[in-house]
């Protein structure tokens, strides 16, 4: 999806109205780095995004029904009444300010608080992505997100979001390899 | 342990179809027609005849300057002396109109973004005659489920579905932001429509016919998407 659409947005690297580019973004056209890229060229990169997306709604679907029907959402998801402090907590320890970390149940705090906004950022990349693939018969989507080159910003920006949520995850690897058994398998039960 | 297999089951699983779609184009492009084909359906499912792009407010009109336009021939592509527009296929009247003639009959307006397959879009006003109108007037068949569109830009053609064509938007446009159409946007005849990406919208017309098949289009026949709705 990621590459897919990096060769998408390579047929016009830049954003904002036309005439009236946003001054704030600075890779006005630009194109991303042609090994980030996959697709060949803009019809081929279109026929994948929009095969794979199918796979991704679908997935993401069930991977929130099953979240929702079988409860699990309450010791995953975050609750800000309930998990603040203790990823401010655990924040704090990671800065070496605490030197112990908070108590943590099947997920600490700052854990809830970024598996959350990972759902968030795919949930929000799937309806951007919606608005701008249909602006008209969908404009409703795309009004919502404040017009077509608004959602292009939000669309990318949330790949950007996710894509630092997928490396730092690498780096967490890299560093502690044992974690990618837990992050495979989903930890512990209980 | 039982969750951890699954989980890796479904991983190789995962891995295996990457890699079958990635290395073998015929499953490849198998797997991409189909989808396509899916796609199509969801399009044509979306599509409303009733539906009205909503019309931005002036304040977002697109400087002239700013609005790209494109043509496939070497040089811009002027309308020669004799030129007129043909209306044919499987209709009643097969039927020649010249520009005043199309002027004449009842003009539609609107303002409205256009979203070209790049990724870019722009926001003018078009005047021209809605097509359905047209269809009336040449007394289009029940038959007819395609509509062709062909030009005078080196062969440059699409074919669009018949009830994107005669959607209330969908106009054989003249004008563009009140003043007549200039050759870099398809003078003296252009389609134009908010419903279509922006290669699905002809410039520079000589023929509208309607079809009872399918027919392709200067993108289309390269590998963009047939349909190309918006």
């Amino acid at each position: 999806m990621a590459a897919s659409g990096l060769q998408i947005l390579a047929a016009y690297p830049a954003l904002g109205p036309r005439g009236a580019l946003y001054s704030w973004y600075p890779f006005q056209n630009d194109a991303p780095p042609s090994w980030l890229r996959f697709g060949g060229w803009l019809a081929g990169a279109r026929h994948w995004h929009f095969a794979i997306a199918w796979f991704l709604i679908f997935n993401g679907v069930i991977y929130l029904i099953y979240m929702i029907a079988s409860g699990e959402w309450r010791r995953r998801v975050f609750i800000p009444t309930r998990d603040t402090s203790n990823a401010l907590a655990m924040f704090a320890y990671y800065l070496r300010i605490r030197k112990t970390p908070p108590p943590e149940d099947f997920y600490n705090g700052l854990q809830r608080m970024a598996y959350t906004s990972a759902i968030l950022f795919g949930v929000v990349v799937v309806l951007s992505g919606l608005a701008i693939y249909k602006p008209v018969q969908l404009y409703w989507i795309t009004a919502a997100f404040g017009g077509y080159d608004v959602a292009r910003v939000v669309h990318l920006s949330c790949l950007v979001l996710l894509a630092l949520f997928t490396v730092m995850h690498l780096v967490l690897v890299a560093l502690h390899p044992r974690t990618i058994v837990t992050m495979v398998t989903g930890g512990q039960r209980g | 342990m039982a969750s951890l297999i699954t989980r890796r089951k479904l991983l190789l699983g995962l891995a295996a179809s990457t890699a079958l779609a990635g290395c073998d184009s015929r499953a490849a492009s198998m797997f991409l027609a189909g989808m396509g084909r899916w796609n199509e359906r969801v399009d044509r499912l979306l599509f409303s005849e009733s539906r009205l792009a909503p019309e931005p407010p002036a304040s977002e009109l697109t400087p002239e300057t700013a609005f790209p336009s494109y043509f496939i021939s070497e040089s811009m592509p002027f309308a020669p002396d004799n030129w007129a527009l043909k209306i044919g296929g499987i209709v009643d009247r097969p039927s020649v109109f010249s520009l005043d003639q199309l002027k004449r009959m009842p003009q539609t307006g609107m303002r409205i973004r256009h979203h070209c397959v790049e990724g870019w879009s722009a926001v003018a006003e078009w005047h021209g005659v809605q097509l359905r109108e047209i269809a009336r007037m040449v007394g289009a068949s029940r038959d007819a489920q395609y509509v062709e569109f062909r030009s005078f830009d080196k062969g440059y053609y699409s074919t669009w579905d018949i009830e994107s064509s005669l959607h209330p938007q969908t106009i054989l446009a003249y004008g563009m932001n009140g003043r007549p159409l200039y050759p870099d946007h398809g003078a003296p005849i252009r389609l134009y429509s908010p419903v279509k990406l922006g290669y699905k919208c002809v410039k520079y017309l000589t023929e509208v016919n309607f079809l009872p098949t399918r027919a392709g289009g200067y993108w289309e026949d390269q590998g963009y998407d047939w349909y190309g709705g918006v």
